[in-house]
């Protein structure tokens, strides 16, 4: 009887159709778009690390020269990250909430990052922050040096990942609604208040999005990096540089390891991110009710 | 299921029509791919006229040569992954050897099939100072001095550098009467020198140029060259070591790609006209020093300096590769914590 009723939901399950259209046909396309642009070359990348011998993989991705790469691209993008996560909820709000000469024009600028090629971006910000730079300049007599040292790296990061921040925040303040706040004024918040009980909330999923954006991209980052980092091991050595070495040595294996445990590692800091944003989704849907 | 066989149909039909057009547009002209690294864009854009002139003078066939540039290793690797290239011109042989090992594009015995271990040019590892030498360099001692800033790009990512490291090691070698841990030790004080290890030879360049970082760059002679005639004789001036390694560039048909192209005779007709007596005259023009002695008498530019080879002191490429640029090599050693 269980048996039974157990099936005929399960069959009710398959043959329920969703009332739009072309269900199948769809899902089969994602499923295979997915699959040749996404899955398959991240299976090769496994399938070519797997070519070695677990103690191999394990003598490769736990070099201290190599564990100490990761854990300097890890802490500089996460930096990054946040640096843009301030900044980037600055611009995209006076982007959104002030009119003023040239608004549009640093909004279309915002997105340059992207298109810069990231040699370009490299070799320009190195020049700025080298000790006979712009910048660098003014920043020598204070002792800060930038180009050649972690925080340079940390300087390229941001510049490449501020993009992120702004552009997935900016359209969540623009289609606030005015009435909320006014709402919220009239019932007694004061500006504090109204910022972090009420707009905040609303923002904080798309703002953690966009971190998490410029945070993944940052630890891939290679191109500008190497120009301004100075490449010394140990010291400045990005995770990205070391997966070069290995393959200017033809060792396919290799790079292929040390890549996937980078590639797990921000698989699960934007899993928790998912996660942290499905939790806050829960709480204000709790709250609401 | 009508409508789904429809559009198979009509995306095969798409790909006949391209496949179609692609065999339609027979080449009247051949045309050759040649991979090579960096440094070597302008020697070739001269050299590919002067070849395509000649070919043309001589068989009536229009030749057009396609050039791509980037980084030695990456070339190598490019071509072992399906880059189609029907000759390379790289910066050391053992980006060649890659080529038989990896992938079988070529044979085992490419480096004697032209003369002189199939470099038709050769360059060597010289000093490039701040004018009026401040630090006065003169010679690989004066590089491991304390307070003596040296740039050089990463051996582990630039065939260039590769080149300065081993000179630098043959320097020791051949002062030390070949004591091989003296060579070592000489080396690592040399690159404890080293504030910046950029990734490419020109990447160095810009640091010890534009970024005004080093007291000197370890550099090809060619490249040091450029530098100078592009960014002035009154910045900088070159200092010739009393002895430094002969860098052989190596050129070969990659022969089964030349064969499937059918371009073998082209292929290896360019690569020939690079020893005659005007492709040596081109290579020496682009500051390589040629091997036709009446060529490179006619340039004074290329200082008189003893030259060591690769296989004289290191037993070849392979060899020098495993024990000093691999993982855990003597170049890691340097850094080993």
């Amino acid at each position: 009887m269980m048996q039974m009723k157990q099936k005929r939901q399960k069959s009710e399950f398959n043959h329920r159709r969703t009332i739009i259209p072309g269900f199948n046909i769809t899902l089969g396309f994602t499923v295979i778009y997915i699959s040749l642009i996404l899955l398959i070359p991240l299976a090769m990348l496994f399938l070519k690390a797997a070519t070695l011998s677990w103690q191999q993989i394990w003598q490769t991705v736990a070099d201290p020269r190599v564990v100490t790469s990761y854990r300097l691209s890890i802490v500089a993008s996460l930096l990054a990250a946040l640096v843009n996560g301030i900044f980037g909820l600055l611009l995209a709000w006076v982007l959104t909430r002030y009119q003023f000469p040239a608004r549009k024009l640093i909004d279309a600028i915002i997105d340059l990052p992207f298109a810069m090629p990231t040699a370009v971006a490299g070799i320009t910000l190195t020049t700025l922050y080298s000790t006979n730079g712009w910048f660098g300049r003014l920043l020598e007599p204070l002792g800060i040096k930038v180009s050649y040292t972690p925080l340079g790296i940390i300087v390229a990061l941001t510049f490449i990942g501020l993009p992120f921040v702004v552009r997935t925040v900016q359209p969540v303040l623009q289609d606030f609604d005015q009435e909320v706040e006014e709402a919220a004024l009239s019932l007694g918040a004061n500006r504090w208040q109204l910022f972090i009980k009420v707009i905040l909330p609303t923002l904080f999923p798309s703002w953690l999005t966009g971190v998490a954006l410029a945070f993944a991209r940052g630890l891939g980052e290679y191109g500008s990096v190497v120009f301004i980092s100075g490449n010394m091991p140990y010291k400045t050595e990005i995770t990205p540089l070391i997966i070069v070495t290995k393959l200017e040595q033809f060792d396919y294996a290799g790079a292929a390891a040390i890549a996937t445990v980078l590639l797990l590692v921000s698989f699960l800091i934007l899993l928790t991110i998912n996660l942290l944003q499905w939790w806050n989704g829960k709480k204000i849907e709790n709250n609401i009710v | 299921m009508v409508k789904k066989t429809a559009l198979l149909i009509l995306l095969l039909g798409a790909i006949l029509m391209t496949n179609l057009m692609l065999a339609n547009a027979e080449p009247k002209t051949i045309t050759l791919l040649n991979v090579s690294y960096d440094p070597t864009r302008e020697l070739y854009k001269e050299f590919n006229v002067a070849f395509a002139k000649y070919w043309k003078q001589k068989t009536g066939q229009t030749v057009v040569i396609q050039q791509s540039h980037a980084g030695s290793g990456a070339q190598a690797r490019a071509v072992i992954d399906g880059l189609e290239a029907d000759v390379v011109t790289l910066a050391l042989a053992y980006d060649i050897d890659v080529l038989y090992e990896q992938a079988k594009l070529i044979s085992k015995d490419w480096q004697s099939k032209l003369p002189n271990n199939s470099s038709p040019y050769t360059s060597t590892i010289v000093f490039l100072v701040r004018k009026g030498n401040p630090k006065g360099i003169k010679d690989w001692d004066d590089l491991v001095k304390p307070g003596v800033s040296v740039i050089s790009p990463n051996p582990k990512t630039s065939g260039g550098a590769r080149w300065n490291y081993l000179a630098a090691w043959g320097y020791s070698l051949k002062k030390n009467k070949g004591n091989a841990e003296k060579a070592k030790d000489f080396v690592t004080r040399l690159f404890k020198n080293v504030p910046v290890l950029d990734s490419g030879a020109r990447g160095a360049t810009n640091t010890f140029v534009q970024r005004g970082i080093g007291d000197v760059l370890l550099a090809w002679e060619n490249e040091a060259f450029l530098a100078i005639n592009e960014l002035g004789k009154d910045k900088f001036e070159i200092v010739v070591p009393s002895l430094s390694i002969l860098a052989e560039p190596p050129v070969t048909v990659v022969t089964k790609y030349a064969t499937k192209h059918q371009t073998q005779k082209v292929a290896e007709a360019y690569l020939k006209y690079l020893y005659s007596a005007e492709g040596q005259e081109i290579a020496a023009k682009n500051y390589y020093r040629p091997r036709l002695k009446a060529v490179a008498d006619k340039y004074s530019y290329f200082a008189k300096v003893e030259l060591f080879t690769i296989d004289q002191l290191f037993g070849g490429w392979q060899k020098a590769q495993k024990e000093h640029f691999s993982d855990g090599g003597t170049f890691d050693q340097i850094y080993r914590r």
